[in-house]
């Protein structure tokens, strides 16, 4: 099949969809790939770039009428009306709620692939162009923050006196909030970010910021849920507030598909800035931001002094890199939708990825597909989880609950029986099951969270330790008895073995860790 | 405790007795403590160590008390006891340490299981005197003293039962695994059947010799039951597959710990009770892991029906096209262009003993500033954790060394995988073909990666599960044929060579 690769014509669009070192590997699956001309010129590919690894450069008309299309976003109906049925499109489509949309798509009697739908789930993170995106926007905010601030971000002592760094803070621990913490960090700000989920603050930490921890109330018991909503809202504002008002540069990465950016920087947190403070937007959209004051696209500045960023291409600023992560974006998903490397798409619908993105498959409406199993889906109830909405990258499928209700059995079959032991045992022993219960519970705990490495020697300690049943030959081997005596001594000469050579040979493992190790 | 042992020493102060019972459950109690603390920093690399010597701080604490109490007890022929306690702990010891010290890493697997099999024979003969020393009584004495003496005797059927179970079903495995006899899997018609009448069999003698008075009366059930129980557990793993040993060695290590476990009821022994189970129940925890790791169920595995339902060994051997070769020359500049290589190594890396040149090689490697990885499957080897043993020896830091799970999705962004001696575990065909035998078997998806090499002796032979591998005729793989400490070696000259042009 040939893959068509038009160039973008959204307003300041710099981006190209596959740029030639990607079409290469496309090439490489199997496909002929074709380009339009001057397709990759804003992004630094000029047209004899794609020549030389064997693309064809070919009118717009040409490209548009491919077997395949991938694009950035979609194009105007001009160019739609090019596209040939059956073709199929790949490229970011927001079909959320969207109707309209997958109307007009069936009405071509397309295959359209929604590329910004990949489901968040670790095998999909590779095609995930929006991770890949955020990533390079998140890079891109703390460059225009920087060069609007009117400071450096390394404090340094001179000469000519001390210069404080400056501090940057983040509101919204997603991809591109940390890209923005590592940035800012490297350029040697004082960085610190809040997130509504705190199991985040290890990442932060880890990129070296603060995390600023919001005050969750704890619900109340009467049951007004709606209130205390509000309630946490309002708290998680005054943090913001109070956070502006500290630090120099301020960046918001909330974001939420299709429906409007959470409000997290209110007016008189602006208010309460210092001058020349910055404020990145980017959820900044036609919709709204995530900033009162922000607008779309521009740069304002307020009365007090702060200039707020509202820029949504912020990608588009960085397009040579922002378009080689795309377009790898895409050839990682036509390599797992070609698994035959013949250069023919196979959709595989019983494919959760593959199902996930396909809004329409040949003109037969798909949209929405079945939910993907994660167990923190993209769609929070309270305004601020959307903060959270744009990273919740590795979320862990749910466990197959028919093996959880399996397991619920036996443990409650074997708790019968336990119960019934004691119960049928004479005093004087139902203690030693007692024991015994709690031993068992105990030696299932102590190694829950063994490291894979370890199991050997794990295992022939246990194997050391069992060599405990020489308790047993020794306080028999007393009795006076000729055959006890012997088997007695037997079986203490080779539970000896085990404890001696168990503990010497775990040791002797052991050892060779460390040394490993050390190097 | 032990009052029957007791009762037969009447010149014993009662005193003493009471300072000894002291002294003994405090011992017991502070060496129990020990082991569950030894088992738990087993779990981190870091506390390792300190673990195993927190182990042998609470044998010795056990053994001393007990040694003691037994000493004191021992009136009659004190000087005796402690000549042949003293004896049997030489002899035993001596042993062990000079095997655990001889033992090459690579037959830790043997070794293992050889232990294991001690602690089955161990809790066999305790379980055979305890029933020497208090056989079966008259059950008139009221219901209290009558269901007493029917758990006593049953709890010595249940020691003798597990502990001849584990003694044969390791001794198999010692035997399968040193390659002393054939590692295929021993499939008599009807084997489950027959497993189920043994198993029968044992049960009804088990009751049988609850309800018999006296040695002569109990000795012909409990005979019965050892010789059926030992043909059992040869016969359990007789069935299994050598491919499977790595769950076996586990489950066996389990048996073993239950053994124990029932030994201390016959003896109404606190401490080995609690010793007993939690080996029982940690090793029953790791055969799971392990089970999740091939995606076996756990159930079938316990109970050995292990080959249950699965298809014999698919011998259509289909026709997946040509491989294409490669020689070390060839391997070593497909390295050299390579920005990340990971290796997947196998039981093949094992047997051919190529642990030291892997790890040379991977030096090499690192030093010419390429990024070198270990993927390790969880059941690659032949015992949990196998891989990483010999990684150690060699002296691969384990950081560097990543399961399954960690790596798995990264394979795409590799250059070269190198696979050494591993087959079923990067086996496509576990993901593509429902009906291969290994079908749904987590694998390491290496054919994900840029370049594929694969160390292999020959075409020939198949992985353990007898299932032809299509890894080996993709596009992006090559062979490199031959034993794969010598490839690796070669590979290795190369490098020096190129190094020194």
């Amino acid at each position: 099949m040939r893959i068509g690769i038009p160039k973008e014509r959204g307003e300041g669009q710099t981006l190209v969809s596959v740029v030639p070192s990607v079409a290469a590997k496309l090439m490489k699956l199997g496909y002929d790939v074709c380009v339009e001309e001057g397709a990759g010129l804003t992004a630094d590919c000029p047209d004899s770039q794609y020549a030389d690894v064997g693309v064809e450069v070919v009118s717009r008309e040409e490209v548009w009428g491919s077997d395949i299309v991938t694009f950035l976003d979609l194009p105007g109906d001009e160019e739609l009306s090019l596209v040939k049925k059956g073709a199929v499109l790949i490229g970011r489509m927001s079909p959320w709620g969207n109707d309209a949309l997958v109307e007009k798509l069936q009405g071509m009697g397309v295959t359209a692939l929604a590329m910004d739908a990949v489901p968040r789930i670790s095998r999909a993170q590779s095609m995930d162009v929006r991770s890949s995106m955020m990533n390079v926007a998140g890079y891109r905010a703390v460059i225009e923050a920087a060069s609007a601030f009117g400071r450096l971000f390394t404090g340094q002592v001179t000469a000519a006196g001390k210069m404080p760094p400056a501090k940057v803070y983040v509101i919204g621990v997603g991809v591109a909030g940390l890209a923005a913490i590592g940035t800012a960090g490297s350029m040697g700000a004082v960085v610190s970010a809040t997130d509504v989920r705190p199991e985040v603050a290890d990442q932060v930490e880890s990129l070296g910021g603060t995390f600023v921890e919001i005050p969750v109330k704890q619900e109340s018991a009467d049951g007004y849920a709606k209130a205390l909503d509000e309630e946490q809202q309002r708290l998680t504002l005054e943090v913001y507030t109070e956070q502006c008002a500290k630090n120099d540069i301020v960046i918001t990465t909330a974001q939420v598909p299709g429906r409007p950016a959470p409000l997290l920087v209110t007016k008189e947190a602006v208010a309460g800035m210092k001058p020349g403070s910055v404020i990145v937007d980017m959820g900044a959209s036609a919709l709204g931001g995530n900033c009162e004051l922000s607008k779309v696209g521009e740069v304002v500045r307020t009365d007090n002094g702060v200039t707020i960023i509202g820029y949504d291409d912020l990608p588009s600023r960085l397009p040579g890199q922002a378009s080689q992560l795309y377009g790898q974006n895409i050839a990682n998903f036509l390599k797992l939708a070609t698994p035959a490397k013949d250069g023919e798409l196979a959709l595989d619908m019983d494919n959760e990825v593959q199902r996930g993105v396909t809004v329409t498959l040949d003109g037969e409406g798909m949209w929405p597909p079945p939910p993907v199993k994660v167990s923190a889906a993209p769609a929070p109830k309270a305004e601020e989880k959307a903060a959270a909405a744009d990273a919740a990258a590795d979320d862990e499928e749910e466990p197959d609950t028919s093996g959880r209700w399996g397991l619920m059995w036996w443990k409650a079959l074997l708790g019968v029986l336990a119960a019934a032991l004691i119960v049928a045992s004479p005093p004087s022993v139902a203690g030693h099951y007692i024991v015994f219960m709690l031993a068992c519970i105990v030696g299932f705990y102590v190694i829950t969270n063994v490291t894979h490495s370890l199991h050997t020697p794990l295992m022939s300690e246990t194997n050391a330790i069992s060599g405990i049943i020489i308790v047993g030959a020794i306080l028999q081997i007393g009795f006076d008895n000729p055959i006890v005596t012997a088997l007695s001594f037997v079986a203490m000469a080779i539970a000896a073995i085990n404890i001696f050579g168990g503990f010497t040979v775990t040791r002797r493992m052991l050892k060779m860790f460390e040394r490993s190790s050390d190097e | 405790m032990n009052d029957f042992m007791f009762g037969t020493f009447l010149e014993v102060p009662d005193r003493l007795i009471a300072a000894l019972e002291h002294f003994e459950t405090l011992a017991y109690l502070l060496a129990a403590l020990l082991f569950i603390l030894a088992l738990a920093q087993l779990s981190r690399q870091k506390t390792a160590l300190q673990g195993n010597r927190l182990g042998v701080i609470g044998m010795t604490l056990a053994l001393a008390a007990v040694i003691i109490v037994a000493v004191l007890q021992d009136t009659t022929a004190m000087g005796l006891t402690i000549v042949l306690m003293v004896l049997a702990l030489v002899i035993g010891g001596a042993y062990g340490i000079w095997k655990a010290n001889r033992v090459q890493m690579t037959e830790m697997p043997q070794l293992v299981a050889m232990l294991h099999s001690f602690v089955g024979a161990a809790a066999v003969l305790v379980g055979f005197n305890s029933f020497l020393i208090q056989p079966g009584v008259e059950q008139y004495s009221g219901l209290t003293r009558m269901t007493e003496n029917a758990f006593h005797m049953g709890e010595i059927g249940l020691a003798v039962f597990i502990g001849a179970v584990t003694l044969t079903g390791s001794i198999v495995a010692f035997l399968k695994l040193s390659g002393k006899i054939s590692g295929k899997p021993l499939t008599l018609p009807g084997r489950n059947a027959i497993n189920l009448v043994m198993l029968i069999v044992i049960i009804v003698c088990i009751v049988w010799f609850t309800m018999t008075v006296g040695r002569r009366a109990g000795i012909v059930p409990l005979a019965i039951i050892t010789v059926v129980s030992l043909v059992l557990g040869w016969h359990l793993v007789m069935a299994i597959g050598g491919g499977d040993m790595p769950v076996v060695v586990s489950m066996l290590n389990s048996y073993s710990g239950w053994a124990a476990a029932m030994a201390g009821f016959t003896l109404g022994n606190d401490l080995l009770i609690i010793t007993g189970s939690l080996v029982g129940s940690s090793g029953a925890y790791l055969s799971y892991i392990m089970c999740k790791g091939m995606n076996r169920s756990f159930i079938s595995v316990i109970l050995g029906g292990f080959g249950e339902g699965a298809p014999t060994a698919a011998a259509e051997s289909k026709d997946y096209g040509e491989h294409s070769e490669i020689n070390a020359v060839e391997a070593t500049r497909m390295l050299l262009d390579s920005k990340s290589v990971v290796i997947t190594p196998g039981y093949g890396m094992a047997v051919a003993q190529a642990q030291y040149p892997v790890a040379s090689l991977t030096k090499m490697l690192i030093d010419r500033g390429i990024d070198v990885k270990f993927g390790i499957h969880p059941v690659a080897g032949r015992m949990p954790g196998h891989m990483n043993v010999l990684l150690a020896e060699a002296r691969v830091p384990y950081d560097s060394v990543y399961e399954m799970d960690e790596i798995n999705d990264d394979f795409g962004d590799v250059d070269t995988v190198l696979v050494i001696g591993a087959n079923d575990t990067v086996n496509p065909a576990a993901e593509t073909e429902p009906n291969s035998p290994i079908a749904g078997m987590p694998v390491l998806r290496v054919w994900e990666a840029e370049n594929v090499i694969v160390f292999k002796r020959s075409m020939g032979n198949a992985g353990y599960s007898g299932v032809q591998n299509p890894l080996f005729y993709n596009d992006n793989t090559v062979m490199l044929l031959g034993d794969a400490k010598q490839s690796v070696s070669d590979i290795i000259a190369e490098l020096n060579r190129t190094a020194g042009a």
